[in-house]
C-alpha cells in the first residue's frame, strides 16, 4: 500500500481520537491548546495574531488589531469588492461566489489587497525617513517588469484621485496612531502631508492599514492576507442585503454604456417562424 | 469641479462591444450572432481578448497549447482544488473558478508563460542588435530574474515537447525566431546549469513569433486547465463525500513550539 498524505507544519497539532484517527481530540496552535485554553481565555483578535505571528501578542499589539479590524471591515456598498459581492448577491448567487467575488476585486493595486502589499514594502524600507519613503515611491512607479500584476499607476497608499485626505482616513489614522505612539502610523499621522504631496495622492485606507501591519511586524505578504479577510464581513451583510432587497432596485449600468464601434445592422430571424 | 471619476460617473465609452437586450449584441464592431455565430468558440475567446481575427494556423496552435495541459489528474494543484471542492459537495462554477484563480502561479501556469514571453521578446531584440546568447542569458540571471521554460518542478521530461514540436511542423510554425532563440538558450542552460526544457519556453516562443502581447497571452491562457478540471469535479464528485485523500491526525507533522499554556 502507498504512502498516504503527510502534510508538514510549524503551526498546527492535532491529537486523535483513540477511535478514530480522523477525529480531532485536542488541537494546539503554535503549542496553546485551542479548545481547551485559548477558546476560554483569548480574544479573537489575540488569537488572529497568534494564529500570524506565532506568539501572543501584547495589550497594545491586540487594542491595535481588533481596532484595524474594525477599520477594514466594511468599505461601504461604493466600495470596488463589496459591489462585486452585491452584484453577486442581487442575482442570487452562491454565498461563496458573492465572497470569491468580493476577494477577486479586493485583491487589486487600486484600493486593494496588492496595493496594501506595495505599501508596506514601502514603509518598512523607508523605515520613517522621508527621503527613503521617496525613494521607495520613485522605485514602485519605475518598475515596469512584466508580471501578473500589471505595474502599479499610482504609489501605494495613496488615493491618485484623492481631493483632501478624507476624514475617516484621518480619524482612522490618529485613533490607531494613539495606540502606537512610536510606530509607523504615529510618523504618518506627522508626515501625512509632505507623504502625500510626494505620492501625488491622498492618503488611503490602505495607506494606514499597511502602516499598522509594519506596527504589529507583519510582512507584506502576511498584511496582503490579512487585509483579504478582514475585509469579508462588508461584502456578506451588503451581498445578502441586496438579495433581499432585489434586482429592480439594484442599478443596471447599460444606458450609461456609449458604444463607439458598432456592428452593421442585420435582420433578426422571424421568431413567428418557430410558432413562438 | 469636473474630476476624472465625475467624467466616468455616467458615461463609460467604449469600442469593445455591448448588448442591446431584445436586439443584438456587438463585440469588437461585429454583430455576434450573424456575423460570429459560426466560428468556434476557441476562435471567438481569441477575437474577444485581441480584437484581431488569427490565421487559422495559429488558432490551431493556440487551441493545442490548450488542449495539451488539459490533465485529468487530481494530483495536479489547481485540479486538487477541484476535487476538494467536489469531495465537500462544493458547485463546480465555485469549483472550477478557484482552481483557475490559482493558476496564477509562480512555478507554473500564468506568471512563467507571461514573464518567459517578455524574456524572448527582449532576448530576441537582444540578439538582433549584437549581444551574444550567453550576454543575454547570463545578463538576465545577474540581475537576479528568472529565466522561465527552464527546468520543471516535479518532472524531467515535458511530455508536451514533442507532440507541440510535431504539430507545429506541420503548421508551417516551426521556423519562427523566437522559437529558434528559445531552443538555443535551452542548449546554453543545459550544458551550463544541467538544465531541463519545459513546455513554458516552447509555448511562449511560440506565442512572440505569432506576435501575441504579454497581456493577451495572460488572458487567453487563463482558463486553459478547464478541460483537466471537469473530470477531476466529476470523479471526487461521485464517489463519497469527504473522501478525497482523507488526511488522519498523524499524518500532519508537526515542528512548532512544544505545548504551553495561555
Amino acid at each position: 500500500m502507498s504512502q498516504a498524505l503527510v502534510l508538514q507544519t510549524a503551526i498546527w497539532q492535532e491529537q486523535p481520537e483513540v477511535d478514530n484517527p480522523f477525529a480531532t481530540k485536542h488541537a494546539l496552535c503554535h503549542g496553546y491548546d485551542v479548545y481547551g485554553d485559548i477558546l476560554t481565555k483569548a480574544s479573537y483578535s489575540e488569537y488572529l495574531y497568534l494564529l500570524f505571528k506565532g506568539e501572543r501578542p501584547n495589550p497594545h499589539q491586540a487594542l491595535l488589531l481588533d481596532k484595524l479590524a474594525i477599520v477594514v471591515a466594511n468599505a461601504g456598498p461604493r466600495d470596488h469588492s463589496i459591489r462585486a459581492a452585491m452584484n453577486g448577491g442581487v442575482g442570487g448567487s452562491t454565498a461563496a461566489g458573492c465572497l470569491m467575488a468580493a476577494l477577486a476585486v479586493g485583491a487589486g493595486q487600486y484600493g486593494g489587497a496588492h496595493e496594501v502589499f506595495h505599501a508596506v514594502n514601502i514603509w518598512q524600507f523607508a523605515n520613517q525617513d522621508i527621503d527613503r519613503c521617496q525613494q521607495a515611491m520613485t522605485q514602485l512607479l519605475a518598475n515596469k517588469d512584466v508580471d501578473i500584476w500589471p505595474p502599479m499607476e499610482h504609489v501605494a497608499g495613496f488615493d491618485p484621485h484623492g481631493v483632501t485626505c478624507a476624514t475617516i482616513i484621518q480619524q482612522s489614522l490618529s485613533y490607531l496612531a494613539s495606540l502606537m505612539p512610536n510606530g509607523h502610523l504615529a510618523w504618518l499621522l506627522t508626515n501625512r502631508m509632505a507623504l502625500e504631496q510626494m505620492a501625488k495622492g491622498t492618503l488611503a485606507m490602505t495607506g494606514v492599514f499597511a502602516a499598522a501591519c509594519v506596527d504589529l511586524a507583519l510582512s507584506a505578504e502576511q498584511s496582503e492576507m490579512l487585509f483579504l479577510q478582514l475585509r469579508l464581513s462588508g461584502a456578506a451583510v451588503h451581498a445578502l442585503e441586496q438579495q433581499q432587497l432585489g434586482w429592480k432596485k439594484f442599478p443596471y449600468v447599460s444606458q450609461l454604456i456609449d458604444l463607439q464601434q458598432d456592428a452593421p445592422q442585420f435582420a433578426m430571424p422571424n421568431i413567428d417562424e418557430f410558432g413562438l | 469641479m469636473n474630476t476624472l471619476l465625475e467624467q466616468y460617473e455616467t458615461h463609460w465609452p467604449t469600442t469593445v462591444g455591448k448588448a442591446f437586450l431584445c436586439d443584438r449584441v456587438v463585440l469588437h464592431g461585429k454583430d455576434l450572432h450573424h456575423q460570429l455565430g459560426s466560428w468556434p468558440w476557441f476562435k471567438l475567446y481569441c477575437f474577444s481578448l485581441m480584437g484581431r481575427e488569427l490565421p487559422d494556423n495559429q488558432l490551431k496552435l493556440l487551441n493545442f497549447l490548450w488542449l495539451a495541459t488539459s490533465y485529468p489528474d487530481p494530483s495536479i494543484w489547481p485540479n486538487h482544488i477541484v476535487s476538494l471542492a467536489a469531495t465537500t459537495r462544493s458547485t463546480p462554477s465555485l469549483a472550477l473558478m478557484a482552481g483557475l484563480s490559482v493558476s496564477e502561479a509562480t512555478i507554473y501556469g500564468r506568471r512563467p508563460e507571461k514573464v518567459a514571453l517578455d524574456f524572448f521578446y527582449r532576448g530576441q531584440k537582444a540578439l538582433e542588435q549584437g549581444q551574444t546568447l550567453e550576454q543575454i542569458v547570463d545578463a538576465e540571471l545577474a540581475q537576479g530574474k528568472v529565466i522561465y521554460g527552464y527546468g520543471r518542478p516535479l518532472a524531467k521530461l515535458d511530455e508536451r515537447i514533442p507532440h507541440t514540436l510535431a504539430l507545429i511542423r506541420s503548421l508551417g510554425l516551426a521556423e519562427g525566431k523566437h522559437l529558434k532563440f528559445a531552443l538555443a538558450v535551452y542548449r546554453y542552460l543545459k550544458q551550463s546549469k544541467g538544465l531541463s526544457m519545459n513546455i513554458v519556453a516552447i509555448n511562449s516562443s511560440l506565442a512572440a513569433d505569432i506576435g501575441l502581447s504579454p497581456d493577451e497571452f495572460q488572458l487567453l491562457m487563463t482558463p486553459c486547465f478547464i478541460a483537466g478540471m471537469t473530470p477531476c469535479y466529476i470523479d471526487a464528485r461521485d464517489k463519497p463525500q469527504g473522501a478525497f485523500f482523507p488526511i488522519r491526525c498523524d499524518s500532519v507533522v508537526y515542528a512548532g513550539q512544544k505545548p504551553r499554556s495561555w
